[in-house]
């Protein structure tokens, strides 16, 4: 099998580890609503995310899930209805929002790195002057995480100077360093080559067999169908179908869901 | 062996030659690239005789013709009533004039201390490779300063004259000069990014005042600042309160440049992608943690030149200071062109080229640091 071959058994799951919890609730969204100025960008999403869920979220360009999922950590502010994260409610307060950051960590389309760093440096900042761990320990624990993601070798480099699978592999690792109780993925293989997407996928579906509650902003319907316990199509911002897996890409009900799968799915 | 057989082989090495001249070395270098074509030869002509004729009096003036020693003008008169050189022999007899201005000559030493610490703080401080930055840092910057406060304008305690005060009217020449642009440049930097950051702060007020503040010192010219800091001022003050007139000096002249620093500091933010921050608040990092972590190392690092341009005009600018009656270097050169003692065709000249060479020596060498700091910082991370 070469490394790089993209093929949807190559990501498949041990879904018998990945457990849920009944009661435990690590996301909920009730009646939120967003404009951007006038525009109605999110409107009355409801949502609920169980602790160790995996929930892709998916939809046409502008359709407001990016934005959805960056309202969970705040980067985004929304103007009406409650999302309480981890049991704190999101509001104005400082605090609050410092806590459920520390909580949540997050991958983006375009990796962010801080380039001025090294790999390493990118990893132990947030512990160190986040969680005021000493330098020693928060070092220990990010080459644990980039050997995790299959790059211990790249620590001393730059993120420069690295290609766009390994700096979105560093991304998460040092998301991870941060021990996130929720971990949020826009878009993470969106600008990434063919090539270097399955190695971000592998790492993702690691992380889902271990049980990390998830919320994936994706189109890669492979992974959606291997991992994800549940699949959310979002239009106009609004969430118009959820569904497991299966029953989401075989019997889509919605009309706009039919058409949007036959788009990704069939071209 | 037969003479038709195809067998060969090798018994000595080849030598390695040298290449032709004609691609490398100075010969190919000259070739490719000032007599590629008649038209670059013809330019290369031309500005071979634009330089001759401009360097070559330059060096007739201060070396060939200049006179090194002699007591008075007798020596530096022209001779046979051509042209004469450079007058250095007046430089010399004027040099701790220019050093130090009128500053007692038995209290010197005391200058030449501060100038010394200076040196020895700033050197290592400037070298990557040194170690003990932080502390370093805090010696510059926090140590320094109040040592050569004490040093320079003297200490009384209790009535006990440990360093005799001397008063700043005195102070002159490069000392001046540097007491200026050291302190503007020390302290601007951190007020123009402070200014910056407000005028991008969300929050109306400190926006507000960082606009005013950065457009009404951007919108009035240096010698105004100088000339209302050193005249205006004192009128609006009560009886009795004075300031010194340099301390004004300096608070002008290092508001005036926050006010640039401001601006080219807000390019270099601007110029941060979004991601970096959503990046750190991502990460829990709060605003300042942030900024100083993510931000600020990324933008000051783009605005390098930027920095050291508004560095090199501060540095300049401190000439101003004549017009309020402050003789820095440039200023106690030009006073002492009125002494008879050294009264030469000649003496106007050699003043302004060893004023040229002084300020060249210093902005020249900000510049060299900025570009090898520019490479010191680039981590291959160009997107």
């Amino acid at each position: 099998m070469t490394e790089n071959a993209l093929r949807d058994d190559d990501l498949a799951a041990d879904r018998s580890k990945m457990m849920i919890s009944e009661t435990d609730v690590a996301v909920e969204i009730k009646n939120m609503n967003k404009w951007y100025g006038d525009f109605h960008v999110l409107r009355d999403i409801n949502l609920k995310v169980m602790r160790g869920e995996r929930i892709v979220i998916c939809g046409p360009s502008g359709s407001g899930k990016s934005t959805m999922i960056r309202c969970i950590n705040r980067l985004e502010e929304h103007q009406a209805g409650n999302i309480i994260v981890d049991g704190n409610e999101l509001t104005d307060d400082l605090k609050k929002i410092d806590e459920i950051r520390r909580e949540v960590g997050m991958c983006f389309q375009h990796f962010n790195l801080f380039p001025h760093l090294t790999i390493l440096e990118n990893c132990t900042l947030a512990p160190i002057w986040v969680r005021k761990m000493p330098k020693k320990e928060a070092e220990e624990i990010a080459m644990h995480y980039l050997e995790r993601v299959k790059i211990p070798e790249q620590a001393l480099k730059y993120p420069g100077q690295l290609s766009g699978g390994q700096q979105q592999r560093v991304a998460i690792a040092r998301s991870l360093c941060m021990n996130p109780k929720i971990m949020l993925f826009d878009e993470p293989t969106s600008a990434l080559d063919p090539e270097m997407i399955k190695e971000v996928l592998d790492v993702m579906v690691g992380l889902a067999e271990e049980g990390m509650t998830m919320l994936c902003v994706t189109h890669e319907m492979g992974f959606a169908r291997k991992v994800a316990n549940r699949v959310i199509f979002m239009d106009a911002g609004q969430i118009v179908e959820q569904n497991e897996p299966e029953p989401f890409f075989t019997n889509p009900q919605h009309e706009r869901t039919k058409l949007f799968l036959s788009q990704i799915l069939h071209h | 062996m037969s003479t038709n057989s195809v067998f060969e082989v090798r018994t000595e090495e080849a030598p390695t030659l040298p290449a032709p001249v004609s691609t490398s070395g100075v010969i190919g270098w000259m070739r490719a690239n000032l007599f590629s074509s008649i038209g670059n030869t013809v330019l290369t002509v031309i500005g071979v005789l634009i330089a001759y004729s401009l360097i070559a009096p330059l060096i007739q003036f201060a070396l060939i013709d200049a006179v090194w020693t002699g007591d008075n003008r007798e020596a530096c008169l022209p001779q046979d009533g051509g042209h004469s050189g450079a007058c250095w022999a007046y430089v010399e007899a004027y040099f701790p004039q220019f050093i130090y201005g009128r500053y007692p000559t038995e209290e010197i030493w005391r200058v030449n201390i501060v100038y010394f610490l200076f040196a020895a703080l700033l050197v290592p401080l400037a070298m990557p490779s040194m170690p003990f930055k932080r502390t370093n840092a805090l010696l510059f910057l926090v140590a320094f300063p109040i040592v050569a406060y004490f040093l320079l304008t003297g200490l009384v305690i209790g009535g006990t004259v440990i360093l005799p005060i001397v008063e700043t009217a005195v102070w002159g020449g490069l000392l001046v000069t540097l007491v200026i642009a050291v302190t503007g440049i020390v302290a601007s930097l951190p007020l123009g990014i402070a200014l910056a950051l407000g005028r991008r702060s969300k929050m109306p007020v400190i926006k507000l005042v960082s606009i005013i503040f950065i457009e009404f010192w951007r919108g009035v010219p240096l010698i105004t600042v100088l000339f209302m800091s050193s005249v205006m001022l004192p009128l609006f003050l009560p009886e009795g309160v004075t300031f010194d007139k340099l301390l004004r000096v300096l608070i002008g002249v290092t508001l005036f440049s926050a006010a640039y620093m401001a601006e080219v500091v807000r390019g270099g933010l601007q110029a941060i992608p979004k991601g970096q921050y959503e990046g750190a608040m991502a990460l829990g990092l709060r605003f300042w943690p942030m900024m100083y972590l993510i931000i600020l190392p990324q933008a000051l690092k783009l605005v390098i030149p930027g920095i050291v341009n508004t560095f090199i005009g501060l540095f300049k600018d401190t000439t101003l200071v004549l017009i309020v009656g402050m003789f820095d270097l440039l200023g106690q050169i030009q006073s002492s062109f009125t002494d008879p003692t050294w009264s030469t065709p000649s003496q106007g000249h050699t003043g302004y080229l060893f004023a040229a060479i002084v300020f060249f020596v210093f902005c020249f060498g900000m510049s060299r640091y900025s570009i090898f700091m520019e490479k010191k910082l680039h981590t291959g991370h160009k997107r």
